[in-house]
């Protein structure tokens, strides 16, 4: 007998198959991508050392009271005004940093009564059991973005020539690491380091009292 | 009357649908590679503050927490606001612990650089949060993430 060839299979409903599965994978898909605030904790340090003397004039107070009313160098503002406060505050340049040199790249006021240098300004956030986690993300973020601000700054004066059609320098230099996380660019960390030491970050956090 | 119909029938021949299975199948290999299932059923109310300043998180190595007055369906646990890890509630007591779990169940390459997202309610107290924190430096974990949602520009 002769052989006989198969008979062809129906894939007509192939296509109603895959169909109902992408729509199945459709409607469960949910591409998010989580953003937020990054931050340190202070390690538990447990070793009695005596902490050391900081000036009232490196100190930058914001409280936050359970009525979510703001209270920044014993004054009361709106946390529209708090970045720049920050900003004026950080970018003083008023003395010298514990090495003994001055701030040249300080475009501040220099006042007497405000930050000596970056180096040494500390911005020391309290907030009541009681307040929104609302308005302390918002406090944090205005602060952060007044680090932000002056490290885009100083990443702008330095590093203009090698990102010459970025809008924002640090930005772009933080984006490019992120790009190459694979392989290690040694000049491009070098500077992501040199413009966060310009601006230390300092932002100490007292637990609330209970 | 027939010879007309007969030149009828060269009309334009069927599409063929032969190839639509293929497309069809690309663009569902591509859902499923980009899928990612909800790992955790959210007991709690959860919705996030906003900010600008914000950083992408880095997923692999992340362990969340929540924090919210319990949702809706959990009503018989009261209104006082709640703290969950993976898909039941704990104590502040408990973070300690949980999150030391959560590290080991991680890649070990990973668990030195490991971050925290807080998923907290904006209704909630701050303090709830200072707790949490207080946990967790415990614990050691010191890098968190105060998830949040970008805020647009107000301008």
């Amino acid at each position: 007998m002769a052989k006989r060839a198969a008979p062809e299979v129906n894939a007509g409903s192939m296509a109603d198959i895959a169909f109902l599965l992408l729509i199945f994978f459709l409607v469960t898909t949910t591409i998010e991508k989580d953003k937020g605030l990054l931050r340190s904790l202070p390690p538990i340090d447990d070793t009695e050392v005596e902490p050391p003397i900081i000036r009232q004039k490196n100190l930058f107070t914001v409280n936050i009271n359970r009525n979510n009313q703001l209270l920044v160098e014993e004054k009361e503002i709106p946390i529209s005004e708090l970045r720049q406060a920050a900003i004026d505050f950080l970018d003083n340049g008023g003395g010298t940093n514990p090495e003994g040199e001055s701030c040249d790249y300080c475009k501040g006021k220099r006042l007497e009564d405000s930050s000596d240098h970056p180096d040494k300004a500390i911005i020391s956030m309290k907030h009541d059991r009681e307040t929104t986690y609302e308005k302390y993300i918002d406090v944090q973020n205005e602060l952060v973005a007044a680090y932000n601000f002056l490290r885009e700054r100083e990443a702008e004066r330095l590093y203009k020539k090698y990102y010459p059609n970025a809008d924002k320098v640090f930005t772009a230099m933080l984006e490019e690491k992120e790009k190459n996380q694979f392989s290690k660019d040694e000049v491009l960390n070098e500077r992501i380091e040199t413009v966060k030491l310009l601006f230390p970050m300092k932002l100490s956090e007292a637990e609330p009292e209970k | 009357m027939s010879k007309f119909r007969k030149k009828d029938k060269g009309g334009l021949p069927a599409i063929s649908t032969a190839s639509l299975p293929d497309i069809v199948f690309m663009l569902l290999f591509f859902f499923m590679v980009a899928t990612v299932m909800r790992d955790s059923t959210l007991m709690i109310e959860n919705r996030l503050p906003s900010a600008d300043q914000v950083e992408k998180l880095k997923k692999d190595r992340t362990i969340f927490i929540y924090a919210g007055k319990p949702s809706d369906l959990y009503k018989q646990f009261g209104k006082e606001p709640r703290i969950q890890f993976n898909d039941a509630y704990i104590t502040v007591e408990d973070v300690q612990s949980s999150v030391i779990q959560g590290i080991n169940d991680l890649n070990e390459d990973l668990q030195s650089r490991v971050v925290i997202g807080l998923k907290i309610d904006k209704e909630t107290n701050a303090g709830l949060v200072s707790d949490i924190k207080q946990e967790l430096r415990k614990a050691n974990a010191l890098k968190v993430m105060y998830i949040a949602n970008t805020k647009t520009d107000k301008l």
